[in-house]
């Protein structure tokens, strides 16, 4: 069914970037040119409560219950990568967001924009997968949708997927919760996601392949809390890794938060890798590593839960937060000296010169 | 990873910074050339260890800093037009000309890609024989090599269809000019260590005799640059002016022969505007006249053009070591590495964008992290 | 200027001088680099490699210097203190 075009269409209100005419890769980088064109155009334009919470899912309250809902699209190239593909990874990164709220995630919907041409073996292998990783994750999928875009118009396909998950405890996990002295964790070593995906692109190869560390971090996440861990807030690492979370929870607590380099785990490829391309692994996606900020007198108890999981089994603390100030992200350097750890500018330009 | 790791010692930088303050008795002006040396010592804070009588300076060795408005003007014009595949390095890509960017230039539809280095600008020649295809050719003496093999191995292959812009300067007289200054106030150089792999360290020793200034051809990591330091500040507090190597496990006193030979052999020298900086001569290498077919700006006729600055951008004065990133009143204001005035927020190894990420986001906010 | 990094040649292939590939190790990572411009460089040798090409070959016994030096200084440190 066509419409017509409506002619002559002018915005009630100005556009509020007037720095860029056009969308440029950058703003989907997960740093800071995503974070202005999400605060200024987004939020701006949909603006409530609800949705000012500005984490991973949104909790709401409907009929004496927490439910939390999120949604992600999932554009990665290649469709097939070491350690997993755009089938899984659409289910491991929305039950994720589920669980950095402290939800169990139920249900999901999934809907695809697909490339004429595709070929369908390569569409039954992402369907299978997804499908494979849904079971894992004790989820659903029971609803979608199907779009087909002309050829040329869509890299082979793109997956939207949305989440529903329920709020089983008391507990406030967000930015709000959090307080000077607690300590920060991560589950595991960082940047292997974005190194694995760069690694095929630039056509490195590796003596031991680089895996992304795409996984489904509900069920550890769900264990620290049914044990009672002082949780106050959790957030996964994606686009803009490490540096990109911990500003934006800097940002939306009213904290500095220090983080010692020496302590921050990265495997020792995956930290080649990044020399060779001029990359800082804090600033590189993860996909199965969350950001933990709890009471400090809970970080070892912390630490044994997530070592008793394959998704945790790196786990480390890595750095503390100072005191409630103007939001600041400090890191020590290897050699003792400190310096700010900033939101990533943009999309990561391999650094050559 | 090895030969890197174990230059990034605590202690060892620890033991290193004591003797620096232990053979310091006076303030003194150090300027490292190199952006990638200006890069580690605001990422590791090596400043931060020093004594705080000495100053260091910010040195013009960002390549693409420096690259003329005029050249950058070229290149997006060369990447607009519908038949040409444009390959750069990726630093390049956010550097900001008179009106837009290379990355502004893809946004719309240009074919704009990033490649690792010069020889797969030339493959994609080879795989793309009804495109043209554009190499930028941007960096000091480090990266001549590299680029004269390609424009070599394009020409042995008979490629048609592949040129390259270049934007080469040259490290030695932009010391030079810095020196011949009359407000420069620097008294000793930390020299680039990649250029002198390249090049060697034969032309510094006049340069050191005729100024007065030690030099100490310097590494990248934490180690390297502290004991850089420590060397130039034993020759100056000893009243000394000569030329020393650092890097001693990569840099021979005569360089690379065979690079310079191939660099000789298809380049030669040639006078070159630094942005910022103003023209300098013999500073920047062009295309020896029997590979001019693969001269970019011949074949595509754009050159002569004079193009000003936006008055706003300080870059140059940064670039000098007159002022440094924060001392800008655009610092962090106007300017930002999400719209730069200047290449030198722009460049992953300008000093105000390593300050930026780094440091703070204000100006004058001179405070040292605690 | 540049980013060039130090890596460990695995293999060597090609008669001409002038294209002479190697693959080279960077902590695990392998890549293509040109040793044209290293032609003593062996197999084993570790060399620095700038936007694909070897520019250098890495002197282990410089190498060593930087830390035997740092030892003489810690010693001498030592022996001005008077004794450890």
């Amino acid at each position: 069914m066509s419409h017509k075009p409506v002619e002559n269409f002018v915005p009630a209100c100005p556009i509020p970037i007037s720095e860029y005419s056009r969308v440029l890769m950058a703003h989907g980088g997960g740093g800071r040119l995503m974070h202005q064109l999400i605060s200024r155009m987004f939020l701006a334009a949909f603006h409530n409560p609800l949705l000012a919470q500005q984490h991973d899912a949104a909790v709401a309250e409907w009929s004496g219950k927490k439910l939390a809902f999120t949604t992600d699209s999932y554009v990665v190239r290649p469709i097939f990568f070491p350690g997993g593909d755009i089938g899984s990874m659409a289910v491991h990164g929305t039950v994720n967001d589920l669980a950095m709220s402290g939800a169990r995630p139920v249900y999901l919907s999934s809907a695809f924009i697909l490339e004429e041409g595709l070929p369908m073996e390569t569409l039954w292998r992402v369907v299978c997968s997804l499908r494979d990783a849904a079971r894992r994750c004790n989820v659903q999928i029971i609803t979608g949708d199907t779009k087909v875009v002309d050829k040329g118009k869509g890299d082979g396909l793109f997956i939207n997927t949305a989440g529903i998950g329920v709020i089983e405890h008391d507990r406030q996990i967000a930015p709000p919760s959090v307080r000077a002295g607690d300590v920060v964790l991560v589950n595991g070593d960082l940047g292997r996601h974005g190194m694995a995906i760069m690694a095929v692109r630039e056509g490195l190869e590796f003596e031991s392949r680089i895996d992304s560390d795409s996984a489904p971090v509900h069920e550890v996440v769900l264990e620290l809390i049914h044990a009672g861990v002082e949780i106050h807030c959790l957030r996964d690492l994606t686009r803009g890794g490490l540096a990109s979370a911990l500003n934006e929870i800097a940002g939306a607590a009213g904290v500095k938060i220090a983080i010692e380099q020496k302590a921050v785990p990265v495997r020792e490829d995956v930290h080649a890798a990044c020399e060779m391309l001029g990359l800082d692994p804090l600033h590189v996606a993860c996909e199965g590593r969350f950001a933990a900020f709890v009471a400090a007198k809970e970080a070892d108890r912390a630490l044994a839960i997530l070592r008793r999981h394959a998704v945790g089994a790196g786990a480390a603390v890595i750095g503390r937060v100072v005191e409630n100030s103007a939001p600041r992200v400090t890191l020590r350097s290897a050699i003792g000296a400190s310096r700010i750890l900033d939101m990533p500018s943009g999309e990561q330009l391999p650094r050559i010169c | 990873m090895k030969y890197l790791d174990e230059y990034r010692d605590a202690d060892l930088a620890q033991k290193l910074a004591r003797e620096i303050h232990q053979v310091t008795t006076r303030p003194w002006n150090i300027m490292e050339v190199c952006g990638g040396q200006t890069h580690a010592i605001v990422k590791f804070g090596i400043d931060e260890l020093l004594p705080k009588q000495i100053n260091l300076i910010h040195g013009p060795g960002c390549p693409v800093c420096v690259t003329p408005l005029e050249i950058i003007d070229q290149a997006l014009e060369i990447a607009a037009r519908p038949n040409v595949i444009f390959a750069s390095f990726g630093d390049m890509l956010r550097v900001p000309g008179s009106t837009t960017d290379l990355l502004s230039v893809k946004a719309k539809g240009g074919d704009v890609r990033i490649v690792y280095s010069p020889l797969d600008a030339v493959r994609l020649a080879e795989q793309n024989p009804a495109r043209e295809v554009v190499f930028f050719g941007v960096g000091f003496e480090t990266t001549a090599p590299a680029t004269a093999m390609a424009i070599y191995q394009a020409a042995q292959k008979g490629l048609k269809n592949f040129s390259m812009l270049i934007s080469h300067v040259l490290v030695p007289p932009s010391i030079e000019a810095l020196m011949s200054s009359p407000d420069c106030r620097v008294q000793g150089f930390l020299a680039a260590g990649h250029v002198c792999t390249v090049m060697g360290y034969e032309e510094y020793p006049p340069l050191a005799a005729r100024y007065h200034v030690p030099i100490v051809v310097t590494g990248f990591e934490p180690l390297d640059i502290l004991q850089g330091v420590l060397m130039v500040v034993r020759q100056l507090e000893s009243g000394r002016a000569e030329v020393e190597n650092q890097y001693a496990r990569a840099v021979r006193r005569e360089g690379n022969r065979p690079a310079q030979e191939l660099i000789r052999r298809i380049f030669k020298v040639v006078p070159r505007k630094w942005r910022g900086v103003g023209e300098i001569p013999q500073s920047g290498l062009g295309l020896n006249d029997g590979y001019a077919a693969y001269d970019a700006e011949r074949k595509f006729g754009l050159a002569g053009r004079r193009v000003e600055e936006p008055a706003d951008c300080l870059s140059g004065l940064v670039l000098r070591g007159q002022i440094k990133p924060h001392e800008c009143p655009a610092f962090g204001t106007k300017c930002t590495p999400e719209h730069p005035l200047g290449a030198t927020m722009v460049s992953s190894e300008g000093a105000c964008a390593a300050y930026y990420r780094y440091r703070c986001q204000a100006p004058e906010a001179a405070t040292k992290i605690k | 200027m540049c980013l060039a990094i130090p890596g460990k040649i695995e293999s060597i292939s090609g008669d001409d001088p002038l294209t002479r590939m190697g693959k080279v190790n960077f902590g695990g990572i392998l890549k293509e680099a040109c040793l044209a411009y290293v032609p003593e460089a062996k197999v084993g040798d570790y060399v620095i490699v700038h936007v694909g090409f070897a520019l250098s070959r890495l002197d282990e016994a410089e190498a060593e210097k930087v830390f035997e030096y740092l030892k003489e200084m810690e010693d001498l440190g030592e022996l001005k203190e008077g004794g450890p």
